[in-house]
């Protein structure tokens, strides 16, 4: 067993900040009394509502679903009633058709997606099907449908599976429980995608600050001769899938490419949960862990909240905000999270964490002119030069931008976590990006 | 109305009163600074600044004092009067200003650092931008107008014992050495008898590691400057490709220019090399911010400092060298940009 850690060039080490949640095991939250359950949670085509105002739902009852290949269904995360069909802000930034669903408070659950069964009997189609019925999306924030994943074109041979329980963003540690907590059904979850793809060969990456999960996913896979589990360095961004592979296979997904390119997957552990509950139980993807921690949030806590609940009912259940809070709410974490205007938003699969910064904490940083002190390149996982990229972005040149690599860019945040001199660098390098990729649609 | 219910309440007036932060990712900032990184520097100079004093006496701290004084004035001023955000505070003028007073003669008269802070600050750095923007180290090009200006104020150097009133630097020594002794390979002997006629020899080589020879007031002592170049290693303020592939290429350059095997260490410790290599030439806004571009800097400079110091003119050849390094900065950074991650050519 190789046990020496492994890691990427470049990245930088962040301040973990994960000592408020870390010991603290997953507890149930309260039961909502609404759901808020979005149409479009994922990467992909929007679902079409299956219930309308007035249908009595289930728990687990799917309610949305879209013809396209590229989507992933959604379920009821509650019994009730449908009270309203409408367009409402969800975490993402965006607005999309939400249903909303008043609880009867009963949880009657809805038939299982599947009769349990054993691994043996199931083929690749049908787990990939099980998989696509449970709406399970990469559930680390992408959001990317599963089951899409799971199904590479046939010209790609993956001959590896790489279960992500990095988890480099700071303060999160939604996987990290579930890694102590449940680490035979993340082992399972494994073999389910392993069957899936027809690969003989799974990984369980893990940052080595979790020797706890480290040592409970060694003792859950022992009798698993194809499935090793790999102590990373504690580096940001380790979980980056790209780095990850680099870390793990010494293998260099090229430029504009994916995974598959090198014959490698790499799914989040929540994923990967998610997918046994659903190949074992019959579950759909309707709950999840969500870490709500910060500085902002007077009781830190591990939760399994259903889909849909609102930001506002699970803050108030970890005791509420802090005197000094909040200065920010963060879907995710503050590396690459999300800032949010209201705490009126759902709940959504790619919820891993809901971080509260104090007001102090929030305070925007003065900004300097740049030193050209090269720190930016030091870190920059994918060996750009950010201060030259953020340079050409704040004056308009988006064709030196891209002739720089900009697209390359993973968005990571390293550069601008350590420039000395507070530079918006990944904050103008994502303008630039965007600016590119329109740019080559209107081309097209 | 329990504690949660009054928390809640506060976000939503938050909220509708649009005090709730939302900005672009990353959410979290280090705790690296302009500041601290200046700071950095200023302390790592501070052994070799006690060690001039010690040297050199008095006027040492004198001519440091008004250095540091004019080109934090200086800085000051032009801001003001370009209407620019005063940023003495960025201690970034101080290390030009300590740097410039490294760069003079015990000797030198009071108003030298202050006609040097005043064309480092106003016309090297702030006429072309300010900090990082500047496209030469503001102390070389000080130094080096100052040179040009007032050659005899700039190399008459006083020893550090009080009996010697004018002396020659080792370098000198060497160059000048050979000059009147004819030969291009002299030895330490040679070189020593040649200029003992003059009256001076070449120091002993412990003498020049502490620092305990003539030459400019903060470039002698290579130790003491070696002392903060490590802290500043250990910080991550320096990047250590710089000074090692400067130092050397100088070291492989003067071997394949034939100096004798007995010079070599007055060459590495004497002159403002190991200044120039550790604090001058690792200055970012005027040296490269690739790896690769760093190391070409070091071995430029270093060739350049070779050829200077046995084929030129000057027994010294660090300042000139690292100027002309700066000026090749864009072109060096232009042509060794990183290869990017899985980037296929």
């Amino acid at each position: 067993m190789n046990l020496k850690s492994l890691t990427f060039k470049g990245g930088v080490n962040v301040p973990g900040h994960k000592e408020m949640t870390e010991n603290l095991p997953i507890k149930r939250a309260v039961e909502p009394a609404v759901v808020t359950i979005p149409l479009h949670q994922h990467t992909g085509a929007p679902c079409e509502a299956l219930v309308k105002v007035g249908d009595r739902v289930k728990v687990g009852q799917k309610i949305g679903q879209s013809d396209a290949f590229v989507s992933a269904s959604v379920h009821s995360s509650v019994s009730g009633i449908v009270k309203s069909i409408t367009p409402m802000a969800i975490p993402t930034g965006l607005i999309v058709d939400c249903i909303v669903i008043e609880s009867d408070g009963k949880g009657e659950l809805d038939e299982p997606i599947t009769e349990p069964k054993d691994l043996e009997e199931l083929t690749s189609d049908e787990i990939i099907q099980i998989i696509r019925e449970a709406g399970i999306t990469g559930m680390g924030g992408a959001g990317f449908p599963t089951h899409v994943k799971l199904s590479p074109p046939s010209g790609k041979k993956i001959d590896t599976i790489i279960i992500n329980g990095a988890e480099c963003e700071p303060y999160i540690t939604a996987d990290h429980r579930n890694m102590v907590e449940e680490p035979e059904k993340i082992v399972f979850g494994l073999k389910v995608i392993m069957k899936a793809v027809k690969v003989e060969k799974g990984i369980i990456a893990i940052e080595e600050n979790k020797l706890d999960a480290i040592s409970a996913l060694i003792e859950a896979s022992k009798d698993e001769p194809n499935i090793t589990v790999i102590p990373l360095k504690v580096k940001y961004p380790q979980g980056d899938e790209k780095r990850l592979i680099d870390a793990t296979l010494n293998r260099q997904v090229p430029s504009g490419g994916l995974p598959m390119d090198v014959g490698a997957i790499v799914c989040n552990i929540s994923t990967t949960k998610a997918i046994a509950e659903a190949v074992q139980m019959g579950k759909p993807l309707y709950e999840r862990v969500v870490t709500v921690t910060g500085n902002g949030i007077k009781e830190p806590k591990n939760l399994i909240v259903k889909i849909g609940t609102s930001f506002k009912d699970v803050i108030a259940q970890c005791g509420g905000f802090t005197e000094d809070a909040p200065g920010k709410i963060i879907m995710g974490g503050p590396m690459m999270g999300i800032s949010q205007f209201s705490i009126d938003v759902p709940v959504i699969k790619g919820t891993g964490s809901i971080l509260v910064l104090t007001e102090e904490e929030a305070k925007p940083v003065k900004v300097s002119p740049c030193i050209k002190c090269g720190k930016c390149l030091e870190v920059c996982p994918v060996k750009l030069q950010p201060l030259y990229l953020s340079t050409f972005s704040l004056k308009g040149r988006f064709d030196k931008a891209e002739e720089f690599h900009a697209l390359d860019c993973v968005e990571c945040g390293a550069c601008s976590y350590i420039c000395p001199a507070k530079r918006p660098l990944v904050e103008s390098i994502r303008i630039a990006k965007k600016e590119i990729i329109t740019k080559r649609k209107k081309a097209n | 109305m329990d504690s949660k219910g009054i928390n809640i309440s506060k976000t939503e007036e938050l909220v509708l009163e649009n005090k709730l932060l939302v900005s672009s990712s990353p959410h979290m900032r280090s705790n690296e600074s302009v500041q601290r990184i200046m700071l950095d520097v200023i302390i790592a100079l501070v052994p070799a600044m006690i060690g001039s004093v010690y040297f050199f006496g008095i006027n040492a701290l004198k001519l440091i004092l008004i250095s540091v004084a004019s080109s934090v004035l200086f800085e000051a001023l032009i801001q003001k009067a370009f209407k620019r955000e005063v940023t003495i505070n960025d201690l970034s003028a101080v290390i030009t200003g300590i740097l410039i007073a490294f760069n003079l003669p015990a000797s030198a008269p009071w108003w030298l650092p202050i006609v040097g802070s005043a064309f480092a600050i106003i016309i090297v750095k702030q006429f072309f931008g300010g900090l990082g923007s500047n496209f030469m180290n503001p102390a070389l090009a000080a130094r080096a107008m100052l040179l040009t200006s007032w050659p005899s104020h700039m190399s008459t150097f006083t020893g550090t014992r009080p009996d010697v009133v004018a002396s020659a630097t080792p370098l000198a020594i060497m160059k000048y050495g050979m000059a009147t002794d004819g030969a291009a390979s002299a030895t330490v002997e040679a070189a020593t008898s040649a200029s003992q006629g003059a009256g001076v020899e070449l120091p002993m080589l412990m003498d020049m590691f502490v620092g305990n020879i003539p030459g400019a007031i903060g470039e002698t002592s290579a130790l003491l400057l070696l002392v903060g170049a490590v802290y500043l290693i250990i910080r991550q303020v320096i990047d250590w490709r710089v000074p090692v592939f400067y130092i050397g290429t100088t070291f492989i350059m003067l071997v394949l220019l034939g100096v004798e095997t007995e010079f070599l260490p007055y060459h590495i410790l004497g002159g403002g090399l190991i200044l120039g290599a550790f604090y001058m030439a690792t200055d970012y806004a005027s040296s490269p911010v690739t790896p690769m571009g760093r190391i070409i800097f070091g071995i430029g400079a270093g060739i350049l400092t070779a050829i200077i110091r046995v084929k030129g003119g000057y027994p010294e050849g660090v300042s000139y060298s690292i100027l002309l390094m700066n000026v090749a900065t864009p072109i060096i950074n232009k042509y060794t940009s990183p290869k990017v991650f899985g980037e296929v050519k």
